[in-house]
């Protein structure tokens, strides 16, 4: 924690101590990841073993759509009376803003996940073959891959019309690539066939490229007026 | 700049801004000395709450030089308050808490300048309201301690009276001039001028995104053949 | 410059009226595929100007992020919307050519998917230059375009995993080319990037035509304004 810059912890302290003070957006999008797996549970037949075949397709796919409601509402707040032109206006970084609102965001968003993934286990019965480490070093660079380019795309469509639309239509087509390793190594993991080498080399180095550019470039959309 | 005789808080050079196709700012030149309490008057459209939000660093001009106390905007936020209509306040925060967080963007840990803050607009640091249940009045004046909790030397108010019923205006006016007493600079844009007749100290008069004129009373200046 | 344009213009037509008679009558008739292998001539070369004109917006992007100069915020917008504009040939000549060859509809062939992506990344370009406010649009624009050629290696590099795990059919000539397919192959390539350029030029003026209209009107309305009392005429155009 010390490693933080004081506007960063005091902004990550805020935003914990804001939503666990009106939990609407947390009771909500819990609620909302719960009704994402059952949906999908009725969709893809569970008992199926083919089913058992694209599961980790199915959770990531699942992970991504909450992970996106969750990302629209991390920065709705500061709009709501335009608090962002306080941060902005004070000598506070603009990155320490957005590293603050990163590990927010991967802190909601780890908790739903850790709702959903044992909910997607029980109702598909699922068994790995690969340790339970390799699943979360997997876990942890695909979520972090979906977070940082959320968080920082979350920001750009402050300044759009349709803003909660614009944030999946820019950020599902630049995830790609991410996706499709993170879904290949839980699958390897999981079925023990073939490697996960590749594939999370793949996330490492996308999670690395896209932290950089986003340090790189994020003052510049913040203070873009 | 004249350094010599009076030091001029912020000076302006050739100050261009446009918003696509429309230029809100078309070369604005002045010097505002320290110290004084100006009043930003002009029609909608005028390039009031532009010229405003670029002195406080909030936008960036397409051309043109801003100087506060030889600074850029950026460089000078320390010295900088702003306040605008909405309260750029936390909604389910207490007063005290909202100001505990923005105190730590300006690297002020301790409660003691929050509450003197809270105090000197007339409002009770101990109050555990939220603010979204405060009147508008009262949102205002925390808005206003929020703005000057870091003992800024430069004020920018942007429409602060919108809304606001007659009382807490004039009691928020009375505040004002009694920072300006007390050496801070003040900008303050808005519609209801007639309340600031007798406190401000010049009128600046802007229309078309260029300053038409500068008066010490509140009489509109000649209109241009 | 409006005559060099339509020199180009003429020229571009003509070596495009060659260069197709090359491909749909002059080029041998491929032995396993037939003749509707001819797409071929139109699907690489495609994608070929397709990936110049993105380039294009990149390097138009930084300059704007470096020297905010209108010109390549312009030309960014320009290339990426021609460029989009290749792509979608891309992607309705794939299936086209698939389905006689292969009789499936789409192949996740290398080229065919990543162009698929690419035009996913653009279009998202498009509609947020569409839907940002028209102040930010430029630097906003810029920023994705970035974050869009960053992606494009991982792109490539993912698709090729994909691929090695579950090979698909190629969709090229895979192994050598007969040299006079080669010749007709390389005519139209050239032909297509200068089509591209041609449109991109031709996008880039009408879009900075059209910003000096609307500063003009603006600084008209801001001027009318500005007078008091009586109404001015307004000039006509």
């Amino acid at each position: 924690m010390s490693l933080l810059s004081p506007a960063t912890r005091a902004t990550l302290l805020k935003d914990i101590r804001l939503e666990w003070r009106s939990k609407d957006a947390l009771n909500s999008m819990l609620f909302f990841s719960l009704l994402v797996v059952v949906i999908f549970s009725f969709s893809f037949n569970p008992t199926a073993e083919e089913s058992r075949v694209i599961a980790p397709g199915l959770i990531w796919v699942a992970f991504l759509f909450s992970t996106v409601v969750a990302l629209n509402q991390t920065w709705a707040r500061e709009l709501r009376n335009q608090a962002l032109d306080a941060y902005r206006v004070s000598p506070a970084s603009p990155n320490s803003l957005f590293l603050a609102k990163v590990l927010g965001n991967l802190l909601f968003v780890g908790v739903l996940e850790a709702v959903m993934a044992p909910l997607f286990v029980v109702f598909y019965n699922l068994r790995s073959v690969g340790s339970l480490w390799q699943l979360l070093l997997v876990a942890v660079l695909g979520t972090y891959a979906l977070v940082i380019n959320g968080t920082f795309f979350a920001a750009l469509s402050l300044r759009t019309r349709m803003r909660e639309i614009m944030l999946p239509v820019i950020l599902f087509p630049i995830s790609i690539p991410a996706i499709q390793s993170m879904v290949e190594a839980t699958r390897v993991i999981v079925t023990g066939e073939g490697t996960s080498r590749f594939p999370i080399v793949l996330l490492l180095t996308y999670d690395v490229v896209f932290t950089t550019a986003s340090v790189a470039l994020f003052g510049l959309i913040l203070n873009a007026e | 700049m004249n350094a010599i005789s009076n030091p001029a808080a912020i000076a302006v050079r050739g100050l261009v801004k446009q918003f696509g196709r429309f230029a809100a700012l078309r070369g604005v030149d002045a010097e505002f000395a320290a110290g004084k309490f100006y009043v930003i008057l002009g029609d909608n459209g005028a390039g009031k709450t532009t010229l405003l939000r670029s002195l406080a660093g909030l936008a960036q001009p397409n051309r043109g030089e801003i100087s506060i106390v030889g600074q850029t905007p950026r460089a000078a936020a320390r010295s900088i308050g702003y306040m605008a209509h909405p309260s750029l306040l936390y909604d389910e925060f207490s007063g005290l808490e909202n100001l505990r967080y923005f105190a730590q963007l300006y690297g002020i840990s301790s409660d003691e300048p929050c509450a003197r803050a809270i105090r000197s607009v007339g409002l009770d640091p101990a109050l555990t309201r939220p603010v979204g249940q405060y009147s508008q009045g009262m949102r205002q004046r925390m808005s206003l301690a929020r703005a000057i909790l870091h003992d800024p030397s430069i004020l920018f108010l942007d429409e602060p009276f919108s809304n606001v019923d007659v009382q807490s205006t004039r009691t928020m006016a009375a505040l004002l001039r009694g920072m300006c007493d007390a050496d801070k600079t003040i900008f303050l844009v808005t519609h209801q001028a007639a309340v600031l007749e007798g406190i401000a100290d010049e009128f600046v008069w802007m229309r078309a995104g260029l300053i038409v004129a500068r008066t010490a009373t509140l009489t509109p200046p000649q209109e241009n053949a | 410059m409006k005559r060099a344009f339509l020199i180009l213009a003429a020229v571009t037509a003509l070596l495009l009226i060659y260069a197709t008679y090359q491909a749909l009558v002059v080029a041998p008739t491929e032995r396993t595929m037939g003749d509707v292998q001819r797409i071929f001539y139109y699907h690489v070369p495609s994608a070929w100007t397709a990936g110049c004109l993105f380039f294009v917006n990149l390097v138009a992007s930084v300059i704007y992020l470096i020297r905010r100069s209108s010109w390549s915020d312009a030309l960014a917008a320009s290339a990426a919307e021609v460029g989009v504009i290749f792509c979608t040939i891309v992607l309705i000549t794939g299936p086209l050519w698939a389905r006689p060859v292969w009789g499936i509809w789409w192949t996740w062939d290398m080229r065919l998917t990543s162009t698929l992506v690419l035009w996913l990344i653009y279009v998202s370009y498009l509609l947020l230059r569409r839907f940002s406010d028209s102040a930010q649009t430029p630097v906003l624009a810029a920023v994705l375009a970035i974050f869009g050629a960053l992606d494009v290696p991982l792109v490539y590099f993912s698709i090729w995993f994909f691929r090695t795990q579950h090979p698909q059919p190629v969709m090229g000539n895979g192994g050598s080319l007969d040299p006079r397919m080669l010749h007709v192959f390389l005519l139209n390539l050239g032909v297509f990037t200068l089509f591209g350029a041609l449109l991109c030029w031709a996008r880039f003026h009408i879009e900075t035509v059209r910003r000096q209209l609307d500063e003009t009107r603006a600084l008209e309305a801001l001027l009318d304004d500005g007078r008091t009392g009586s109404s001015p005429a307004r000039s006509t155009r």
